[in-house]
């Protein structure tokens, strides 16, 4: 078995999974229960000033369901910890007495004032909490009172910030990114300036998840009314991956540790985020559909795998980031073809309608009067449609073309790369 | 009616076979044997199959229903909550798409087309969801048709069963008024008296034809008999055009030594009483039991007589499985049912003094023979239409038809069971009805 020891930021714990700051991190019953079921750390439900906030206690969840309940995107308006200070406090103590192999990390929120900051950081810090986790991101509530993603939505005050919380702790300090922003790179370079140690992303999506049909109201409400929440969840992660990629593949970002924040539920989605140049790994609404025992598979999935590859954990981080780039720079001269492997089709058909209708006209549904589908070479611009939507794995594939012309377009297969940079089309194409 | 078991022979089967009672099984347990074969799906359940449909192009389940209903669209109607959507689209090309959710052998027919079989050998439960989508309409009465306005037609149907009520309600909604002339005391057919008691429970016929009468503009005259109470002239004198669905009335004989004996019952007839019959577990029935046939009757009254209580029953077929006009799974219902199949049997005698004592068998490929004791034998070998008018042509005993299911006689279509080509299905049935209704409708606004 793969060791999935980590080391992140000097902070250590058996694996890289850790339990995002939320719902499942918010008292010490729930995080005894966390490290009993064998996560590698918690990152503490925000805490905040006294007195603590009021959370509503009609609705605070909502989902987007598939049709057998499988949960797809999950949406909340909870706000940070509820709790009087001094509780967490003595419970996070306890907690980090009693696991000492864990991580334990402390979220916060504060004031855009210096003297909060001072004053409370070195309070958390007693406690022999492991690191910092500046909540940047909150879009709901919070951010009304010029907190969480209202800080994170502005470059100068996350720097300011973070400069504020570096002075007042001794101890490594991440900060939380809002991904509800045009780039996400600027918010991670002003955490950098400001002296982070990391950045963690991401926090929440604005969103509202849909009507109620019979009363036409915004649903869920709270008393008739309803207000945007924060989305996450398995939907949110292709969004969370390009932002992480983005930071990790950007000069100016690229040295500073991320760890990696949404949508992860199985060993796969961690290893994209960890191949995507995360160190480790955060989770919070997978536990919350679930139940702590995914950690179960997280590890075991995740070690199986670096086992299979022959890799170290360290060596997976960013091995992916060199594969990612601008689209100007793809290759023109690349082609490929669907193919339909006919043995596994199960003639329903798809593949045909969607190119028909929304792509090239490029696969058949006839073929001397039988229903037969099989793809045009001299249609087919290897869009990937069909394969993405044929309900059958691995039935219809994309392979390359490596000789001979493209009947399509009828140039010649070349070796040579063609990107936009060099396009004849291109009108501000690079010319030696 | 006097019951089947009387009918036969010379003198009162009743009195003449102790074997022969009510009462073997409790009521209870009667109740419980014809409860629904398949019951309902829940919503989650519902929901849950829903999401198995691929929503194929060209779907071939819609091209394997007679009634071509458009599955993937019904399918994907229940998925997104429009249950009245999903009723509309069957009902609008299967007026009794709630009985034939109900009856139809989906495993030959839509289900057996479904490309999931090729995935996983497991098809869609269309039938289920057919049935979940269109329950609420016929709980409400809601109506989803209108009729188009009214060009002062008249057409008369002969036959209430799945044919004529078909062509009739398609007639109404195309804005013509109809009469239907049915032999029977109710209108349905063999929905009504012929279709196995647990596949059709709670008197679902009736609430079907309910409904479709509600569209208005069909008058339904019982106990109304082509050939007895009115002649084809005259329905051709005093209406527009006639349609004919009157099923096959007759069983056919054996033509064996015995057939006359008290306790040797034409099956149809007695599933007839099972069917009417408030209290099952007050129906006579046999002990040692031997059905001859090897089609959808025959299954059924083994199958039902299996559930009232008989010991032994055996049920007997001349050919090999395959050749079987009972779908694979009746085959296997009547399997789990406890009823004892045989093939490659030929009847040659039927033995007894006045009542049936057993039948015996000559057997493909063996000297041998076989001899099975009986207390009551079903003929269960296929029907045969009534002589019926002379002026249509006919073939093998019955109607023919061109593609628009015209007869040879001007102003005349006909469908269902008593047609040539026709295939014994409920669902075959109502296509004949509403092909035949829109080339009536086509016929009465040319002329
Ligand atoms: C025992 C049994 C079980 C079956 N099970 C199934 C099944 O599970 N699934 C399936 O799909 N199919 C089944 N079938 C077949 C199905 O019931 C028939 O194919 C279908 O009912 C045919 O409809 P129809 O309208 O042509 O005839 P019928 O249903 O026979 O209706 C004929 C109607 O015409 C009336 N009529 C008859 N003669 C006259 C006349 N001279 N004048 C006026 N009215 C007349 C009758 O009163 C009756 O109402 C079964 C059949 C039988 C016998
Ligand atoms: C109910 C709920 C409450 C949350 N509360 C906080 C919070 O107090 N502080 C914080 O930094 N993030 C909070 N988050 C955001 C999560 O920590 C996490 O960043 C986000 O849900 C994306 O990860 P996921 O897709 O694994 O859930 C909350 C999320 C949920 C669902
Ligand atoms: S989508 Fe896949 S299974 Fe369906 S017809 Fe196309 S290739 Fe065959
Ligand atoms: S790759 Fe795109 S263009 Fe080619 S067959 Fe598939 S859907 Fe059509
Ligand atoms: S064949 Fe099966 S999967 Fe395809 S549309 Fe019909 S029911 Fe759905």
């Amino acid at each position: 078995m793969a060791d999935l020891k980590t080391e992140f930021l000097g902070i250590s714990s058996p694996n890289p999974f850790w339990l995002a700051s939320a719902p499942p991190t918010d008292k010490a019953y729930n995080v005894n229960r966390a490290f009993e079921a064998g996560w590698g750390g918690v990152v503490w439900k925000t805490l905040g000033e006294d007195p603590p906030i009021v959370n509503v206690s009609g609705p605070r969840y909502s989902t987007i369901h598939s049709n057998d309940r499988r949960v797809i995107g999950f949406n909340n308006i909870e706000l940070i910890t509820d709790r009087p200070l001094q509780i967490n406090l003595d419970e996070i103590r306890q907690i980090k007495k009693d696991w000492p192999d864990r991580a334990v990390v402390a979220s916060v929120m504060l004031p855009m004032n210096e003297e909060s900051w001072a004053k409370y950081l070195p309070m958390i810090e007693d406690t022999g909490v492991d690191g910092f986790e500046l909540n940047f991101g909150c879009p709901h509530g919070m951010s009304e009172r010029g907190m969480g993603a209202a800080v994170g939505q502005v470059p100068e005050y996350i720097q300011m910030a973070t400069e504020w919380a570096k002075a007042a702790a001794s101890i490594p300090v991440i900060v939380k990114l809002t991904p509800n922003v045009a780039s996400v790179v600027p918010p991670a370079k002003a955490a950098q300036d400001g002296g982070a140690d990391a950045v963690s992303l991401i926090n929440t999506i604005n969103s509202i998840m849909r009507v109620n049909y019979d009363t036409l109201t915004m649903y869920p409400t709270t008393d008739g009314m309803g207000t945007h929440g924060g989305y996450c969840g398995e939907a949110v992660k292709p969004i969370a991956l390009n932002m992480v990629a983005e930071i990790a593949r950007t000069h100016e970002t690229r040295s500073l540790p991320i760890s990696g924040i949404g949508g992860i539920t199985d060993w796969r989605d961690a290893v994209d985020f960890l191949a995507l140049g995360a160190s480790n790994v955060q989770v919070c609404t997978a536990a919350m559909v679930y139940g702590f025992r995914i950690i179960d598979d997280l590890v075991d999935g995740l070690s199986t795998f670096l086992d299979d590859k022959q890799m170290t954990l360290g060596e997976l981080v960013g091995k992916a980031v060199p594969s990612v780039t601008d689209w100007q720079y793809l290759n023109l001269n690349y082609v490929e073809k669907a193919v339909i492997d006919q043995d596994l089709c199960i003639k329903c058909g798809r593949c045909h309608v969607v190119c028909e209708d929304t792509s090239h006209q490029a696969i058949t549904n006839m073929v001397d009067g039988e229903r037969h589908f099989q793809v045009i070479d001299e249609e087919c611009v290897g869009c990937n449609l069909c394969v993405s939507i044929c309900p059958v794995d691995s039935c219809i594939s994309m392979q390359r073309l490596t000789s001979g012309n493209d009947p399509r377009t009828g140039n010649a297969i070349t070796d040579e790369k063609l990107t936009w940079t060099g396009h004849p089309n291109n009108p501000m194409r690079k010319t030696d | 009616m006097p019951s089947p078991l009387q009918l036969n022979g010379n003198g009162d089967a009743m009195a003449n076979n102790e074997q022969i009672k009510s009462g073997r099984l409790s009521k209870a347990e009667v109740d419980e044997n014809f409860a629904d074969l398949h019951p309902p799906l829940t919503r989650s359940e519902a929901l849950i199959e829903a999401d198995r449909c691929y929503f194929c192009y060209d779907a071939p389940c819609t091209t394997a229903c007679p009634t071509g209903i458009d599955i993937p669209g019904f399918i994907q109607r229940i998925r997104s909550d429009n249950l009245r959507g999903s009723a509309h689209i069957i009902l609008r090309e299967n007026i009794m798409g709630g009985m034939c959710a109900r009856v139809c052998p989906t495993e030959i027919l839509c289900e057996e087309a479904c490309v999931r079989n090729t995935h996983e050998e497991k098809p869609v439960e269309i039938g289920l969801l057919q049935r979940h989508a269109t329950d609420p309409v016929f709980e409400s009465g809601e109506q989803l048709f209108e009729r188009a306005s009214a060009i002062g037609s008249k057409v008369a149907v002969v036959g209430g069963g799945p044919a004529g009520l078909s062509c009739a309600h398609r007639l109404a909604v195309l804005g013509h008024d109809v009469v239907v002339f049915n032999r029977d005391g109710k209108p349905g057919g063999l929905n009504e008296y012929g279709i196995a008691a647990y596949k059709a429970i709670d008197d679902f016929a009736q609430t079907e034809i309910d409904y479709i009468l509600s569209i208005g503009g069909i008058e339904l005259r019982n106990n109304s008999t082509l050939g007895a109470d009115i002649e084809l002239d005259e329905l051709c004198e005093d209406y527009d055009a006639v349609f004919l669905g009157v099923g096959l009335a007759h069983s056919n004989d054996l033509g064996i030594e015995g057939e006359n004996l008290d306790g040797v019952i034409n099956a149809i007839e007695y599933i007839a009483e099972l069917r009417q019959a408030d209290d099952k577990s007050t129906l006579p029935v046999g002990r040692d039991i031997v059905v001859i046939g090897g089609g959808m009757t025959a299954i059924d009254v083994a199958v039902q007589s299996k559930r009232l209580g008989a010991e032994q029953v055996h049920m007997v077929y001349r050919r090999g499985p395959e050749q079987m006009g009972a779908s694979v799974f009746e085959q296997a219902l009547a399997q789990t049912s406890g009823v004892t199949i045989h093939h490659w049997a030929s009847p040659e005698r039927i033995t007894g003094d006045d009542h049936v004592t057993g039948v015996e068998f000559a057997v493909d490929n063996s000297d041998e023979g076989m001899r099975l004791d009986a207390d009551v034998v079903f003929k269960a070998i296929g029907q045969k239409k009534d002589a019926g008018p002379g002026s249509v042509e006919i073939e093998a005993g019955r109607f023919v038809v061109d593609i628009d299911r015209k007869t040879s006689m001007d102003g005349v279509w006909a469908g269902g069971d008593c047609v040539v080509g026709g295939d014994n299905l409920t669902v075959s049935a109502v296509q004949d009805g509403k092909i035949a209704a829109i080339s009536i409708d086509r016929y009465l606004r040319d002329s």
